[in-house]
């Protein structure tokens, strides 16, 4: 019961913080310089011409009046029309939005498996080599940003051993038949191995490109939380009962270690949906980190708007998403 | 919905692994009837008529597969027949004439008719429709039609409206199927009566196009072409090293000329009709035609093209190209530093006792940009000239070039696929455009009349003779005519095309 308190709580909080975001970044638009009508209009265009067009795309209304419209469309669902791709933007987001998704819970998955499993070993190996080699090894992985990653993947994976397609979520031969957006769940779940093999392997390189840094604090953070838990009595108390060491950190140690780090990874995750921004663009993969680039390029302002609150909104569902599931797995935190 | 069984996600994990072990496909990437073209830039829309991408000439090379313009333009900026097949004034220059193409289908197999073009221009011509260049064929009304042949009366002479129809927005419609489908329907469904067909799209991913079986120009090359949008150019160059694509284009010169000889691989470079220059904003230090004079004269374009850009480029003395209608040879602007440290002494400027101003530039959005700016700025500082280089995003040049508040010197590139001098000289340096810099009577009193001349001879000269004044006041500061870089496989032949466009028409096997 107070679970659903709490989520009534922020959710209400997540609306108003939302509509703060809306304001700030409707204002922030109009006072950077650059607007849509100056980067299209033609040179040889006169001042009634460059005043028909801010009229089409409503841009000559006074600011406050523009606002009005704006946010009177976002609380019925039309988030206005995109200037560049002359499409609802509601529209464009829900067909973009899928991709990002998959990318970023594939990666989220990996940077899960693989940051953890090398913490559990690093665990396993303390005080020996082996440890200050995935010490080492953790170093570098945290040192380079997502962006280094996928443009060194695309040396070895695309050019050196071509043995990975560099661009697109799927090869467009393929892209036929599907009912949703998200065409690797879909695919999986229709029994198209083969259409979901290609897309796994198009979201190789992003993924990775995506889940290493995230991995490294994963193994930074749960290697150092495990380490602690593996000095408690309990575990002492089962270590004396003749628990092996394996059993010892997966059984004892783990529950109670990886509550810091779901709360991290949480936060970590919303920082690695920031980082689709510029992965998607290398990798050329249709989500919404791609789209934004080519909105704020273009200045399309009902484009970026929604995407702001689109991203906004994600960001907020995270955090809520993460604070349940760490109070799941703590009872204390439950009844706190 | 979807019922998963344990046995069917087992199958599907081992299916799905088996999937990714399987062979790669991209040594045959070239193979068949498929060209794959790793393109520089997104499409966003897939109306060429109205909105941003319609006036990018980078996204042309696209529209031109699926859409026909009223007139075709050749890769050399020459003109030829499009969906117009002959074209022209009455002599007092009060009427136009056109005379239509026949036996043009649509994609939906629907006939091509004159009521699609006259369609097509009205609609581009409402000045509240969303065509940026609107007022250009809003300078031709009261339409009519006798067998293929349309007239329409000129309501304001404008002497580049036909080059304007193989130019930016100057492309036909379907009347009857855009007003069936509506603007967002034909966003999802386009048609043309272009050489290719839409077969499949995604965003910020691919456009796969299918050839039109019944084009009225033959049948195209390839059976399907796909352009992947890849606008990292790191990606682009992978995508051709690898094999992975057939063509791709605007690479960094420098793996240009690493990739070019090698095995399986060609290139080559085309000066393109678009230029590098620095506009110069009128007020402050910029009012002394010797500082102007000397910062034209202390910069060596040669040197710059050379070192570099690896030679990959042409320096111009005027913002007209060779290619271009009113380029003129004999106008130029000699690199002479000694004359621009004696031009700057007479104004009272050393290298002891610099003239000072802020250069804006971009960085990374045309080929060596700010780099280009660093090198400038150096040859000035030889000379006694101190600019402060501030960098800014292409959307506040913009901003700043319309209401005019651009830094005394600005880099920027100007793009004229029709190669006509109106929109090189003229929207960059009348001051009544919105997009000039340098603003003052007695260019626009040398300007003014050339915008209605009649007498096309009289029209080129006096541009000329413009483009002299300009270079003689030091008004602007030309530097050099990109060049474009086109990698491809060595199966394939590629005929460069001087706008820049490369359309999918202009490869062959």
């Amino acid at each position: 019961m107070l679970l659903v308190t709490v989520v009534v709580n922020r959710l209400a909080m997540a609306l108003i913080t939302l509509a703060g975001v809306a304001v700030v970044v409707f204002v922030l638009l109009r006072v950077v310089p650059g607007d849509p009508i100056s980067m299209m209009i033609s040179p040889g265009a006169s001042p009634s011409d460059i005043l028909a067009l801010k009229a089409h795309y409503g841009l000559d209304a006074p600011l406050l009046t523009q606002f009005w419209i704006w946010i009177k469309g976002v609380a019925t669902g039309d988030f206005g029309t995109s200037i560049t791709l002359h499409l609802y933007v509601t529209e464009v987001l829900a067909s973009r939005l899928p991709a990002t998704l998959e990318l970023a819970v594939l990666a989220l998955v990996v940077a899960i498996g693989f940051g953890g499993g090398i913490a559990i070993a690093g665990t396993l190996m303390r005080r020996t080599v082996g440890e200050t080699a995935i010490d080492g090894l953790n170093s570098i992985m945290l040192a380079v940003p997502d962006f280094i990653w996928a443009l060194a993947l695309v040396l070895v994976f695309a050019v050196a051993l071509p043995i990975l397609p560099l661009t697109g979520r799927i090869d467009p031969d393929l892209a036929q038949g599907f009912h949703s957006r998200f065409y690797l769940i879909e695919s999986i779940l229709t029994g198209r191995f083969a259409v979901a093999g290609n897309i796994v392997q198009h979201m190789a390189m992003p993924t990775l490109a995506l889940a290493l840094p995230l991995a490294a604090v994963i193994v930074r953070l749960l290697k150092q939380s495990l380490k602690e838990a593996m000095l408690q009595d309990y575990v002492l108390l089962a270590r004396i009962k003749g628990f092996g060491e394996l059993r010892l950190v997966l059984q004892e140690a783990l529950r109670n270690a990886i509550g810091p780090t779901l709360s991290l990874t949480g936060v970590q995750f919303t920082f690695l949906l920031g980082g689709t921004v510029i992965v998607e663009r290398i990798f050329s993969y249709p989500g919404i980190g791609n789209l934004a680039i080519d909105a704020v390029i273009n200045r399309d302002f009902p484009l970026i708007q929604g995407l702001v609150l689109l991203f906004g909104l994600i960001f907020i569902l995270i955090n809520i998403g993460v604070d349940l599931t760490v109070a799941t797995l703590n009872p204390r935190l439950r009844h706190g | 919905m979807f019922n998963v069984t344990r046995r069917q996600a087992l199958a599907g994990s081992g299916g799905v692994i088996a999937s990714l072990l399987a062979p790669q496909r991209f040594a045959s990437a070239a193979v068949g009837s498929t060209l794959n073209i790793a393109y520089n830039v997104n499409l966003p829309s897939f109306d060429p008529d109205v909105g941003p991408s319609s006036v990018n000439p980078t996204i042309q090379a696209i529209y031109r597969s699926i859409f026909d313009q009223y007139i075709g333009q050749k890769p050399n900026l020459g003109f030829e027949p499009g969906l117009i097949t002959a074209w022209g004034w009455s002599d007092d220059k009060s009427k136009v004439w056109m005379d239509v193409r026949e036996n043009v289908v649509w994609h939906d197999g629907t006939p091509f008719t004159p009521a699609d073009v006259i369609w097509s221009i009205e609609r581009e011509g409402k000045p509240d429709g969303g065509n940026p260049v609107s007022f250009i064929w809003a300078g031709i009304g009261n339409f009519k039609v006798d067998g293929k042949r349309i007239t329409a009366d000129v309501k304001q002479y404008d002497p580049v409206l036909f080059k304007w129809m193989a130019f930016l927005t100057g492309y036909i419609l379907p009347k009857a199927y855009y007003e069936k489908v509506g603007p967002q329907g034909f966003e999802k469904a386009p048609i043309g009566t272009g050489p290719y067909m839409v077969d499949a799209y995604e965003g910020n991913a691919y456009l796969r196009l299918k050839a039109n079986p019944k084009y009225w120009g033959g049948k195209p090359a390839f059976e399907t072409v796909v352009f992947k949008f890849v606008p990292d150019a790191t990606s682009r160059v992978a995508e051709i090293e690898s094999g992975s694509s057939d063509v791709t284009l605007e690479v960094p010169y420098e793996e240009f000329d690493r990739l070019k000889s090698k095995a399986g691989l060609k290139g080559v470079v085309t000066p393109i009709s678009d230029i590098a220059q620095i506009f110069i904003t009128n007020g402050g230090v910029m009012d002394d035609k010797n500082v102007r004079l000397a910062m034209c004269h202390a910069v060596d374009k040669e040197a710059i093209v050379k070192r570099l850009l690896r030679g990959y480029g042409v320096p111009i003395a005027t913002l007209e190209a060779p290619e271009y209608a009113a380029f003129d040879p004999s106008i130029k602007v000699a690199y002479d530093p000694a004359l621009a440290v004696k031009l700057l002494a007479a104004s009272g400027y050393s290298k002891e006792k610099p003239v000072k101003f802020t250069i804006q530039t971009t960085r990374g959005f045309k080929p060596k940009d700010y780099e280009t700016v660093q090198a400038v700025v150096g040859m000035w500082r030889n000379v006694g000239i101190e600019a402060d280089i501030e960098i800014y995003e292409i959307a506040k040049h913009f901003e700043l070039r319309m209401s005019h508040k651009l830094a005394p010197a600005a880099f920027y590139n100007w793009g004229n696929a029709i190669g006509d001098p109106t929109t090189s000289t003229g929207f960059a340096m009348f001051s009544k455009s919105p997009h000039s810099a340098w603003h003052s009577d007695d260019l626009d009193a040398k300007i003014g009349p050339l915008w209605g001349e009649k007498d096309e001879k009289k029209r080129i000269d006096g541009w000329k003779a413009v483009d002299r004044y300009i270079a003689e006041q030091g008004y602007i500061l030309p530097l050099l005519q990109y060049a474009q870089p086109v990698l491809y496989k060595s199966d394939l032949k590629v005929t460069p095309n001087v706008s820049g466009a490369l359309q999918p028409t202009l490869i062959s096997k």
